[in-house]
Protein backbone atom coordinates (compact mmCIF):
# COMPACT_ATOMS: atom_id res chain seq x y z
CA UNK A 1 0.00 0.00 0.00
CA UNK A 2 1.21 3.52 -0.70
CA UNK A 3 2.13 6.00 1.82
CA UNK A 4 -0.57 8.44 0.45
CA UNK A 5 -3.22 5.16 0.91
CA UNK A 6 -2.07 3.92 4.03
CA UNK A 7 -1.85 7.19 5.50
CA UNK A 8 -5.20 8.68 3.86
CA UNK A 9 -6.08 10.73 6.54
CA UNK A 10 -3.26 12.20 7.47
CA UNK A 11 -2.40 13.05 3.69
CA UNK A 12 -5.03 15.06 4.07
CA UNK A 13 -4.58 17.33 6.96
CA UNK A 14 -0.73 17.71 5.73
CA UNK A 15 -2.53 19.23 2.45
CA UNK A 16 -4.68 21.39 4.71
CA UNK A 17 -1.82 22.27 6.70
CA UNK A 18 0.36 23.41 3.67
CA UNK A 19 -2.02 24.97 1.80
CA UNK A 20 -2.85 27.18 5.23
CA UNK A 21 1.24 28.05 5.37
CA UNK A 22 0.46 29.47 1.76
CA UNK A 23 -2.24 31.01 2.59
CA UNK A 24 -1.10 32.55 6.07
CA UNK A 25 2.40 33.45 4.55
CA UNK A 26 0.84 35.38 1.81
CA UNK A 27 -1.49 37.47 4.20
CA UNK A 28 1.34 38.51 6.35
CA UNK A 29 3.43 39.08 3.22
CA UNK A 30 6.48 38.02 5.11
CA UNK A 31 7.98 34.68 6.77
CA UNK A 32 9.51 31.43 5.80
CA UNK A 33 7.60 28.96 3.98
CA UNK A 34 10.91 26.52 2.73
CA UNK A 35 11.13 25.28 5.87
CA UNK A 36 7.61 25.41 7.24
CA UNK A 37 6.72 23.01 3.93
CA UNK A 38 9.25 20.87 4.56
CA UNK A 39 8.82 19.89 8.04
CA UNK A 40 4.94 19.23 7.39
CA UNK A 41 4.56 15.59 7.67
CA UNK A 42 6.67 15.24 10.51
CA UNK A 43 4.55 17.68 12.64
CA UNK A 44 1.19 16.16 11.08
CA UNK A 45 2.75 12.36 12.38
CA UNK A 46 3.07 14.18 16.13
CA UNK A 47 0.33 16.17 16.65
CA UNK A 48 -2.32 13.84 14.69
CA UNK A 49 -1.30 10.19 16.25
CA UNK A 50 2.03 9.82 17.75
CA UNK A 51 1.72 12.65 20.56
CA UNK A 52 -0.16 12.34 23.80
CA UNK A 53 -2.09 15.89 24.09
CA UNK A 54 -5.06 17.33 24.72
CA UNK A 55 -5.82 21.10 23.20
CA UNK A 56 -8.31 21.01 25.29
CA UNK A 57 -6.07 20.93 28.50
CA UNK A 58 -2.85 22.44 26.67
CA UNK A 59 -0.73 22.68 30.18
CA UNK A 60 -1.87 18.75 30.98
CA UNK A 61 1.07 17.83 32.84
CA UNK A 62 1.89 14.69 31.54
CA UNK A 63 1.56 15.75 27.93
CA UNK A 64 4.40 14.66 25.10
CA UNK A 65 6.15 18.10 24.26
CA UNK A 66 7.31 19.36 20.96
CA UNK A 67 9.89 22.05 20.64
CA UNK A 68 10.43 23.82 17.34
CA UNK A 69 13.95 24.60 17.41
CA UNK A 70 14.32 25.72 14.26
CA UNK A 71 11.42 28.95 15.11
CA UNK A 72 11.35 30.83 11.58
CA UNK A 73 8.94 27.51 10.88
CA UNK A 74 6.73 29.27 13.19
CA UNK A 75 3.84 29.00 9.73
CA UNK A 76 3.90 24.77 9.95
CA UNK A 77 3.62 24.65 14.01
CA UNK A 78 0.90 27.58 14.36
CA UNK A 79 -1.10 25.60 10.93
CA UNK A 80 -1.10 22.32 12.63
CA UNK A 81 -2.04 23.73 16.01
CA UNK A 82 -4.92 25.55 14.44
CA UNK A 83 -6.24 21.62 12.30
CA UNK A 84 -5.75 20.18 15.88
CA UNK A 85 -7.94 22.66 17.78
CA UNK A 86 -5.46 24.62 19.89
CA UNK A 87 -6.66 27.59 19.04
CA UNK A 88 -9.29 28.97 15.40
CA UNK A 89 -8.42 28.42 12.12
CA UNK A 90 -9.47 31.72 11.29
CA UNK A 91 -6.63 33.15 13.44
CA UNK A 92 -4.19 31.95 11.26
CA UNK A 93 -4.55 35.39 8.94
CA UNK A 94 -3.03 37.59 11.91
CA UNK A 95 0.44 35.61 11.72
CA UNK A 96 3.12 38.66 12.01
CA UNK A 97 0.42 41.06 12.09
CA UNK A 98 -0.12 44.17 15.24
CA UNK A 99 -1.52 42.40 18.08
CA UNK A 100 -1.52 38.86 17.23
CA UNK A 101 -0.66 36.58 19.34
CA UNK A 102 1.13 34.56 16.18
CA UNK A 103 3.92 36.17 16.56
CA UNK A 104 6.69 35.51 13.98
CA UNK A 105 8.65 33.12 15.55
CA UNK A 106 7.01 31.00 18.53
CA UNK A 107 6.01 33.34 21.85
CA UNK A 108 5.11 30.47 24.29
CA UNK A 109 3.40 32.85 26.67
CA UNK A 110 1.05 33.97 24.13
CA UNK A 111 -0.30 30.33 21.64
CA UNK A 112 -1.53 27.94 23.66
CA UNK A 113 -0.06 24.42 22.52
CA UNK A 114 3.62 26.45 21.96
CA UNK A 115 5.67 24.76 24.57
CA UNK A 116 9.25 26.86 24.26
CA UNK A 117 9.68 30.32 22.83
CA UNK A 118 11.91 29.92 20.00
CA UNK A 119 13.50 32.38 17.23
CA UNK A 120 17.15 32.43 17.95
CA UNK A 121 18.84 29.35 16.64
CA UNK A 122 19.95 26.59 18.77
CA UNK A 123 18.20 26.71 21.99
CA UNK A 124 15.74 24.18 21.47
CA UNK A 125 17.40 21.28 22.45
CA UNK A 126 18.63 22.71 26.12
CA UNK A 127 14.88 23.22 27.23
CA UNK A 128 14.03 19.65 25.88
CA UNK A 129 16.82 18.90 28.48
CA UNK A 130 15.62 20.62 31.04
CA UNK A 131 11.90 19.14 30.32
CA UNK A 132 12.96 15.33 30.14
CA UNK A 133 14.75 15.68 33.25
CA UNK A 134 12.20 17.63 35.06
CA UNK A 135 9.86 14.47 33.76
CA UNK A 136 12.43 12.24 35.35
CA UNK A 137 12.21 13.80 38.67
CA UNK A 138 8.58 14.19 38.66
CA UNK A 139 8.28 10.22 37.56
CA UNK A 140 6.45 11.29 34.51
CA UNK A 141 6.74 9.47 31.34
CA UNK A 142 6.48 12.17 29.02
CA UNK A 143 8.67 12.60 25.86
CA UNK A 144 10.18 15.35 24.49
CA UNK A 145 10.11 15.79 20.77
CA UNK A 146 12.23 18.43 19.06
CA UNK A 147 12.64 19.99 15.61
CA UNK A 148 16.13 20.94 14.29
CA UNK A 149 17.38 22.49 11.14
CA UNK A 150 19.97 21.25 9.71
CA UNK A 151 21.10 24.97 9.24
CA UNK A 152 20.49 25.23 12.86
CA UNK A 153 22.68 22.74 14.13
CA UNK A 154 25.59 25.05 13.11
CA UNK A 155 24.96 27.10 16.31
CA UNK A 156 27.19 25.50 19.29
CA UNK A 157 24.23 25.43 21.80
CA UNK A 158 22.98 22.40 19.87
CA UNK A 159 26.25 20.42 20.97
CA UNK A 160 26.24 21.14 24.03
CA UNK A 161 22.70 20.64 24.42
CA UNK A 162 23.69 17.03 22.90
CA UNK A 163 26.44 16.42 24.94
CA UNK A 164 23.80 16.96 27.83
CA UNK A 165 21.19 14.75 26.94
CA UNK A 166 23.65 11.88 25.95
CA UNK A 167 25.22 12.27 29.16
CA UNK A 168 21.86 11.98 31.16
CA UNK A 169 20.37 9.61 29.21
CA UNK A 170 17.35 11.09 27.93
CA UNK A 171 15.94 8.45 26.11
CA UNK A 172 12.51 10.74 26.43
CA UNK A 173 14.48 13.22 24.29
CA UNK A 174 13.32 12.44 20.80
CA UNK A 175 14.86 14.94 18.08
CA UNK A 176 13.58 15.41 14.80
CA UNK A 177 16.56 16.82 12.43
CA UNK A 178 14.84 18.64 9.01
CA UNK A 179 17.23 17.94 6.59
CA UNK A 180 16.55 20.11 3.59
CA UNK A 181 20.08 20.88 2.88
CA UNK A 182 19.81 24.68 2.18
CA UNK A 183 19.62 27.69 4.86
CA UNK A 184 19.97 30.88 3.70
CA UNK A 185 23.42 32.05 1.98
CA UNK A 186 22.94 28.27 0.01
CA UNK A 187 23.69 24.97 0.78
CA UNK A 188 24.47 24.25 4.02
CA UNK A 189 27.37 21.83 2.69
CA UNK A 190 28.68 25.21 1.03
CA UNK A 191 27.88 27.19 4.07
CA UNK A 192 29.44 25.57 6.69
CA UNK A 193 29.42 22.01 6.58
CA UNK A 194 27.67 20.41 9.53
CA UNK A 195 27.73 17.05 7.70
CA UNK A 196 28.42 14.13 8.42
CA UNK A 197 25.65 14.74 10.96
CA UNK A 198 24.70 10.79 11.73
CA UNK A 199 28.14 10.13 12.29
CA UNK A 200 28.51 13.55 14.14
CA UNK A 201 25.21 12.70 17.25
CA UNK A 202 26.30 9.09 17.01
CA UNK A 203 29.53 10.43 18.66
CA UNK A 204 27.82 12.60 20.58
CA UNK A 205 26.15 9.34 22.14
CA UNK A 206 22.93 9.42 20.49
CA UNK A 207 20.58 6.73 18.58
CA UNK A 208 20.40 7.88 14.81
CA UNK A 209 17.45 6.93 12.30
CA UNK A 210 17.65 8.14 8.99
CA UNK A 211 14.85 8.17 7.34
CA UNK A 212 12.76 9.96 4.56
CA UNK A 213 10.81 12.76 6.48
CA UNK A 214 7.91 12.94 4.01
CA UNK A 215 7.10 9.44 4.17
CA UNK A 216 4.59 8.64 7.36
CA UNK A 217 5.36 4.96 7.25
CA UNK A 218 9.10 5.91 7.59
CA UNK A 219 8.17 8.52 10.45
CA UNK A 220 6.46 5.88 12.31
CA UNK A 221 9.11 3.72 12.09
CA UNK A 222 11.66 5.44 13.20
CA UNK A 223 9.27 7.14 16.12
CA UNK A 224 8.55 3.06 17.36
CA UNK A 225 12.70 2.41 16.68
CA UNK A 226 13.00 5.61 19.40
CA UNK A 227 10.91 3.84 21.94
CA UNK A 228 12.47 1.08 22.27
CA UNK A 229 15.62 2.73 22.84
CA UNK A 230 16.49 2.71 26.26
CA UNK A 231 19.05 5.51 27.84
CA UNK A 232 20.13 7.16 24.73
CA UNK A 233 18.52 9.97 23.01
CA UNK A 234 17.12 9.89 19.34
CA UNK A 235 18.38 11.84 16.53
CA UNK A 236 16.02 11.19 13.10
CA UNK A 237 17.54 12.48 10.42
CA UNK A 238 14.86 12.89 8.35
CA UNK A 239 15.40 13.59 4.42
CA UNK A 240 13.26 16.40 3.10
CA UNK A 241 12.65 18.87 0.55
CA UNK A 242 12.64 22.65 1.34
CA UNK A 243 9.64 23.78 -0.06
CA UNK A 244 7.88 20.74 -0.63
CA UNK A 245 4.78 20.19 -2.45
CA UNK A 246 5.30 23.72 -4.22
CA UNK A 247 7.03 22.94 -7.58
CA UNK A 248 8.48 26.83 -8.04
CA UNK A 249 9.38 26.95 -4.46
CA UNK A 250 11.10 23.17 -4.30
CA UNK A 251 14.95 23.05 -3.34
CA UNK A 252 14.86 26.63 -4.21
CA UNK A 253 16.97 28.77 -1.43
CA UNK A 254 14.74 32.21 -2.24
CA UNK A 255 12.26 30.75 -0.72
CA UNK A 256 13.82 30.46 2.43
CA UNK A 257 12.16 33.73 3.65
CA UNK A 258 10.25 35.12 0.41
CA UNK A 259 6.58 35.19 0.48
CA UNK A 260 4.40 34.23 -3.07
CA UNK A 261 2.48 36.93 -4.70
CA UNK A 262 -1.02 36.89 -5.83
CA UNK A 263 -0.35 34.36 -8.78
CA UNK A 264 1.71 32.42 -7.39
CA UNK A 265 -0.14 31.90 -4.27
CA UNK A 266 -2.98 30.74 -7.03
CA UNK A 267 -0.37 28.08 -8.69
CA UNK A 268 0.62 26.71 -5.38
CA UNK A 269 -2.61 26.47 -3.85
CA UNK A 270 -3.93 24.65 -7.09
CA UNK A 271 -0.87 22.00 -7.09
CA UNK A 272 -1.32 21.58 -3.33
CA UNK A 273 -4.97 20.23 -4.19
CA UNK A 274 -3.73 17.58 -6.32
CA UNK A 275 -1.92 16.55 -3.17
CA UNK A 276 -0.24 13.74 -4.85
CA UNK A 277 3.35 14.28 -2.77
CA UNK B 1 33.34 42.41 62.49
CA UNK B 2 32.72 39.40 61.37
CA UNK B 3 32.94 38.70 57.27
CA UNK B 4 31.26 35.95 55.05
CA UNK B 5 31.03 36.12 51.78
CA UNK B 6 28.05 36.03 49.93
CA UNK B 7 28.15 33.37 48.46
CA UNK B 8 28.33 31.75 50.89
CA UNK B 9 25.36 32.56 52.58
CA UNK B 10 24.04 31.46 49.28
CA UNK B 11 24.71 28.09 49.23
CA UNK B 12 23.49 27.58 52.76
CA UNK B 13 20.43 29.61 51.85
CA UNK B 14 19.87 26.82 49.01
CA UNK B 15 19.98 23.95 51.04
CA UNK B 16 17.35 25.45 53.35
CA UNK B 17 14.89 26.18 50.30
CA UNK B 18 15.70 22.49 49.59
CA UNK B 19 14.56 21.33 52.47
CA UNK B 20 10.88 23.29 52.08
CA UNK B 21 10.41 23.21 48.60
CA UNK B 22 11.05 20.09 46.69
CA UNK B 23 10.40 21.81 42.90
CA UNK B 24 14.20 23.50 43.61
CA UNK B 25 16.33 22.14 41.35
CA UNK B 26 19.76 23.69 41.02
CA UNK B 27 21.95 23.22 38.31
CA UNK B 28 25.66 24.53 37.36
CA UNK B 29 28.65 24.33 35.02
CA UNK B 30 31.51 22.69 36.95
CA UNK B 31 31.95 25.59 39.21
CA UNK B 32 30.00 24.12 42.43
CA UNK B 33 32.69 24.13 44.46
CA UNK B 34 33.10 27.95 43.82
CA UNK B 35 29.52 28.77 43.75
CA UNK B 36 29.01 26.76 46.88
CA UNK B 37 26.26 24.65 45.08
CA UNK B 38 27.97 21.87 46.70
CA UNK B 39 26.21 22.28 49.66
CA UNK B 40 23.15 21.95 48.20
CA UNK B 41 24.56 18.95 45.85
CA UNK B 42 25.79 17.23 49.15
CA UNK B 43 22.00 17.56 50.40
CA UNK B 44 20.41 16.68 47.52
CA UNK B 45 21.88 14.87 45.14
CA UNK B 46 18.71 13.85 42.43
CA UNK B 47 17.92 17.75 42.34
CA UNK B 48 21.18 18.71 41.53
CA UNK B 49 22.53 19.37 37.95
CA UNK B 50 26.18 19.40 36.72
CA UNK B 51 25.89 20.73 32.96
CA UNK B 52 29.62 20.99 32.65
CA UNK B 53 31.43 23.77 30.39
CA UNK B 54 28.32 24.83 28.32
CA UNK B 55 26.73 27.73 30.01
CA UNK B 56 24.57 28.32 26.92
CA UNK B 57 22.73 24.90 27.85
CA UNK B 58 23.00 25.32 31.71
CA UNK B 59 20.45 28.36 30.71
CA UNK B 60 18.73 26.75 28.21
CA UNK B 61 18.24 23.51 30.57
CA UNK B 62 17.35 25.75 33.16
CA UNK B 63 14.52 27.00 30.67
CA UNK B 64 13.49 23.87 30.17
CA UNK B 65 13.06 23.18 34.00
CA UNK B 66 11.22 26.51 34.42
CA UNK B 67 8.76 25.10 31.85
CA UNK B 68 7.95 22.15 33.18
CA UNK B 69 6.94 23.71 36.69
CA UNK B 70 10.14 23.39 38.79
CA UNK B 71 11.93 26.38 40.34
CA UNK B 72 15.65 26.37 38.93
CA UNK B 73 18.83 27.82 40.19
CA UNK B 74 21.67 28.44 37.90
CA UNK B 75 24.96 29.26 39.14
CA UNK B 76 27.92 29.82 37.58
CA UNK B 77 30.46 32.99 37.33
CA UNK B 78 28.72 36.27 36.85
CA UNK B 79 31.15 36.76 33.69
CA UNK B 80 30.11 33.77 32.18
CA UNK B 81 26.18 34.28 33.15
CA UNK B 82 25.72 37.43 31.90
CA UNK B 83 28.43 37.47 28.92
CA UNK B 84 28.57 33.98 27.61
CA UNK B 85 25.00 33.31 27.93
CA UNK B 86 23.70 36.67 27.79
CA UNK B 87 21.39 36.04 25.00
CA UNK B 88 19.95 32.59 26.18
CA UNK B 89 18.70 34.36 29.09
CA UNK B 90 17.17 36.99 26.74
CA UNK B 91 15.26 34.58 24.30
CA UNK B 92 15.44 31.16 26.65
CA UNK B 93 14.23 32.82 29.92
CA UNK B 94 13.70 36.61 30.08
CA UNK B 95 11.73 36.77 27.24
CA UNK B 96 9.04 33.93 27.78
CA UNK B 97 9.22 34.77 31.86
CA UNK B 98 10.55 31.34 33.14
CA UNK B 99 11.18 31.38 36.64
CA UNK B 100 14.90 31.24 36.43
CA UNK B 101 16.72 32.13 39.27
CA UNK B 102 20.12 33.29 37.94
CA UNK B 103 22.46 32.86 40.78
CA UNK B 104 25.99 34.73 39.68
CA UNK B 105 29.19 34.33 41.95
CA UNK B 106 32.37 35.65 41.82
CA UNK B 107 31.19 39.31 40.60
CA UNK B 108 32.78 42.71 40.50
CA UNK B 109 36.57 43.38 40.55
CA UNK B 110 36.63 41.50 43.92
CA UNK B 111 37.39 37.63 42.10
CA UNK B 112 40.66 39.32 42.32
CA UNK B 113 43.70 37.66 41.14
CA UNK B 114 41.85 35.60 38.06
CA UNK B 115 42.14 39.17 36.43
CA UNK B 116 39.73 41.16 34.09
CA UNK B 117 38.67 37.72 32.08
CA UNK B 118 36.75 36.94 35.07
CA UNK B 119 35.88 40.00 36.71
CA UNK B 120 32.05 40.88 35.86
CA UNK B 121 31.71 44.80 35.63
CA UNK B 122 28.79 45.05 33.32
CA UNK B 123 26.68 42.36 34.40
CA UNK B 124 24.16 44.64 36.39
CA UNK B 125 23.86 46.79 32.89
CA UNK B 126 23.30 44.18 31.48
CA UNK B 127 20.52 42.45 33.54
CA UNK B 128 19.20 45.76 34.29
CA UNK B 129 18.25 46.75 30.64
CA UNK B 130 16.39 43.14 30.36
CA UNK B 131 12.72 43.19 30.62
CA UNK B 132 11.27 41.37 33.42
CA UNK B 133 14.03 40.74 34.87
CA UNK B 134 14.67 41.14 39.16
CA UNK B 135 17.61 42.63 40.11
CA UNK B 136 19.09 41.81 43.77
CA UNK B 137 22.52 42.71 44.95
CA UNK B 138 23.25 41.62 48.72
CA UNK B 139 25.04 44.16 50.72
CA UNK B 140 26.11 40.87 52.99
CA UNK B 141 25.43 37.57 54.14
CA UNK B 142 22.34 38.20 55.77
CA UNK B 143 21.16 39.81 52.65
CA UNK B 144 21.80 37.25 50.32
CA UNK B 145 20.34 34.44 52.32
CA UNK B 146 17.21 36.15 52.62
CA UNK B 147 17.46 37.32 48.97
CA UNK B 148 18.28 33.54 47.50
CA UNK B 149 14.61 32.94 49.98
CA UNK B 150 12.81 35.76 48.49
CA UNK B 151 14.18 34.70 44.80
CA UNK B 152 12.11 31.58 44.89
CA UNK B 153 9.05 33.19 45.96
CA UNK B 154 9.04 35.63 42.78
CA UNK B 155 7.23 34.20 39.58
CA UNK B 156 9.38 34.99 36.85
CA UNK B 157 13.23 35.30 36.31
CA UNK B 158 15.75 36.96 38.86
CA UNK B 159 18.99 37.73 38.76
CA UNK B 160 21.31 37.59 42.23
CA UNK B 161 25.24 39.31 42.22
CA UNK B 162 27.17 37.39 44.68
CA UNK B 163 30.71 37.85 45.30
CA UNK B 164 33.56 35.91 46.06
CA UNK B 165 35.48 37.88 48.93
CA UNK B 166 34.81 37.86 52.74
CA UNK B 167 32.73 41.17 53.53
CA UNK B 168 31.64 42.20 56.98
CA UNK B 169 27.84 41.74 58.32
CA UNK B 170 26.16 44.11 58.35
CA UNK B 171 22.55 43.09 58.78
CA UNK B 172 21.14 41.28 62.15
CA UNK B 173 18.72 38.02 61.72
CA UNK B 174 15.88 39.87 62.15
CA UNK B 175 16.70 41.95 58.82
CA UNK B 176 13.20 42.02 56.93
CA UNK B 177 14.28 42.31 53.37
CA UNK B 178 11.52 43.58 51.18
CA UNK B 179 12.23 43.20 47.24
CA UNK B 180 12.29 46.69 45.29
CA UNK B 181 12.76 48.55 48.76
CA UNK B 182 16.09 50.19 49.27
CA UNK B 183 17.22 50.62 53.00
CA UNK B 184 17.99 53.59 54.71
CA UNK B 185 21.53 52.18 57.01
CA UNK B 186 22.54 55.97 58.20
CA UNK B 187 20.65 58.45 58.70
CA UNK B 188 22.18 62.30 57.49
CA UNK B 189 21.24 65.25 56.36
CA UNK B 190 23.61 66.95 54.31
CA UNK B 191 24.28 64.42 51.47
CA UNK B 192 23.17 60.70 50.42
CA UNK B 193 25.23 57.73 49.40
CA UNK B 194 23.83 55.29 47.89
CA UNK B 195 25.09 51.84 47.34
CA UNK B 196 24.75 48.61 46.46
CA UNK B 197 26.52 45.26 47.51
CA UNK B 198 29.53 45.59 48.83
CA UNK B 199 30.19 49.30 48.58
CA UNK B 200 27.47 49.51 51.15
CA UNK B 201 30.16 48.73 54.13
CA UNK B 202 32.75 51.27 52.46
CA UNK B 203 29.46 53.81 52.22
CA UNK B 204 29.23 53.60 56.13
CA UNK B 205 33.16 53.64 56.80
CA UNK B 206 32.80 56.81 54.18
CA UNK B 207 29.81 58.17 56.57
CA UNK B 208 31.68 57.82 59.77
CA UNK B 209 34.70 59.51 58.22
CA UNK B 210 32.60 62.51 57.03
CA UNK B 211 31.10 63.01 60.66
CA UNK B 212 34.20 63.34 61.69
CA UNK B 213 34.47 66.51 59.79
CA UNK B 214 31.22 67.80 59.81
CA UNK B 215 29.69 66.16 57.50
CA UNK B 216 26.09 64.21 57.81
CA UNK B 217 26.22 61.37 55.52
CA UNK B 218 22.65 59.56 54.86
CA UNK B 219 23.79 56.12 53.50
CA UNK B 220 20.84 53.54 52.02
CA UNK B 221 21.26 50.18 50.51
CA UNK B 222 20.00 49.78 47.25
CA UNK B 223 20.23 46.29 47.10
CA UNK B 224 17.34 45.70 44.45
CA UNK B 225 18.45 47.40 41.45
CA UNK B 226 14.91 46.45 39.33
CA UNK B 227 12.71 47.40 40.33
CA UNK B 228 14.58 50.56 41.55
CA UNK B 229 12.99 51.64 44.65
CA UNK B 230 12.65 55.54 43.39
CA UNK B 231 10.32 56.75 45.82
CA UNK B 232 13.53 56.58 48.39
CA UNK B 233 15.79 57.66 45.80
CA UNK B 234 13.56 60.65 45.93
CA UNK B 235 13.22 61.54 49.01
CA UNK B 236 16.98 61.20 49.55
CA UNK B 237 17.36 63.67 47.17
CA UNK B 238 14.84 65.99 48.08
CA UNK B 239 15.77 65.91 51.89
CA UNK B 240 20.14 65.87 51.65
CA UNK B 241 20.02 67.92 48.29
CA UNK B 242 23.33 65.74 47.07
CA UNK B 243 23.71 62.47 45.68
CA UNK B 244 26.83 59.65 45.47
CA UNK B 245 26.25 56.19 44.30
CA UNK B 246 29.10 54.15 45.08
CA UNK B 247 29.05 50.44 43.23
CA UNK B 248 31.25 47.81 42.42
CA UNK B 249 30.27 47.80 38.67
CA UNK B 250 30.79 50.11 35.43
CA UNK B 251 29.67 53.90 36.18
CA UNK B 252 27.76 52.97 33.01
CA UNK B 253 24.40 50.81 33.36
CA UNK B 254 24.49 49.75 36.79
CA UNK B 255 23.66 51.69 39.72
CA UNK B 256 24.73 55.15 39.16
CA UNK B 257 23.08 55.38 35.86
CA UNK B 258 19.89 54.10 37.13
CA UNK B 259 19.75 57.11 40.37
CA UNK B 260 20.82 59.10 37.75
CA UNK B 261 18.23 58.60 35.42
CA UNK B 262 15.83 58.51 37.80
CA UNK B 263 17.45 62.24 39.01
CA UNK B 264 17.28 63.59 35.71
CA UNK B 265 13.27 63.31 35.12
CA UNK B 266 12.45 64.16 38.41
CA UNK B 267 13.98 66.03 40.41
CA UNK B 268 17.77 67.13 39.23
CA UNK B 269 20.14 66.73 41.88
CA UNK B 270 23.82 67.14 42.12
CA UNK B 271 25.06 63.77 41.49
CA UNK B 272 28.54 61.48 41.67
CA UNK B 273 29.07 58.06 40.61
CA UNK B 274 31.75 56.09 42.41
CA UNK B 275 32.40 52.82 40.47
CA UNK B 276 34.52 51.30 37.89
CA UNK B 277 35.76 53.99 35.04
CA UNK B 278 34.48 52.34 32.09
CA UNK B 279 37.65 49.87 32.16
CA UNK B 280 39.11 46.51 32.74
CA UNK B 281 40.60 45.40 35.64
CA UNK B 282 43.42 43.10 36.50
CA UNK B 283 44.75 40.86 38.53
CA UNK B 284 45.27 41.60 42.25
CA UNK B 285 44.08 41.39 45.90
CA UNK B 286 41.21 42.56 46.34
CA UNK B 287 41.47 45.33 48.32
CA UNK B 288 44.40 46.46 46.34
CA UNK B 289 41.89 46.52 43.48
CA UNK B 290 39.35 48.14 45.48
CA UNK B 291 42.35 50.89 46.00
CA UNK B 292 43.48 51.40 42.73
CA UNK B 293 39.90 51.23 40.77
CA UNK B 294 38.59 53.87 42.84
CA UNK B 295 36.11 51.89 45.25
CA UNK B 296 37.31 52.56 48.79
CA UNK B 297 35.60 54.28 51.55
CA UNK B 298 38.46 57.13 50.31
CA UNK B 299 37.05 57.19 47.28
CA UNK B 300 33.43 57.63 48.74
CA UNK B 301 34.09 60.22 50.96
CA UNK B 302 36.09 62.41 48.26
CA UNK B 303 33.01 62.09 45.85
CA UNK B 304 31.59 63.73 48.71
CA UNK B 305 34.00 66.71 49.47
CA UNK B 306 33.07 67.86 45.96
CA UNK B 307 29.39 67.97 45.89
CA UNK B 308 29.89 69.56 49.83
Amino acid sequence: MSDNVEFGELRRISGQIRRDIITMLAEANSGHPGGSLSAVEILTALYFQEMKIDPANPSWPARDRFILSKGHGAPVLYATLAAKGFFPREELLTLRKINSRLQGHPDMKKVPGVEMSTGSLGQGLSAAVGMALAGRLDNRDYRVFVLLGDGEVQEGQVWEAAMAAAHYRLDRVIAFLDHNGLQIDGKTTEVMSPEPLDEKFKAFGWHVEKINGHSFREIFAALDKADEVKDKPTMIIAETVKGKGVSFMENQVEWHGSTPNEEQVKQALAELEQEVL
Amino acid sequence: MEKIATRNAYGKALVELGKVNENIVVLDADLAKSTKTIDFKKSFPARFFDMGIAEQNLMGTAAGFAAAGKIPFASTFAIFATGRAFEQIRNSIAYPRLNVKIAATHAGLTVGEDGASHQAVLDLALMRAMPNMTVFVPADATEAAKMTLAAAEIEGPVYLRLGRSNVPVLYAEDYSFVPGKASVLRQGKDVAILACGIMVAEALAAAEELEKEGISARVLNISTLKPLDTEAILKAARETKALVTAEEHSIIGGLGSAVAEVLAENEPTPLVRVGVKDTFGESGKAPELLEKYGLTAGHIKAAVLTLT
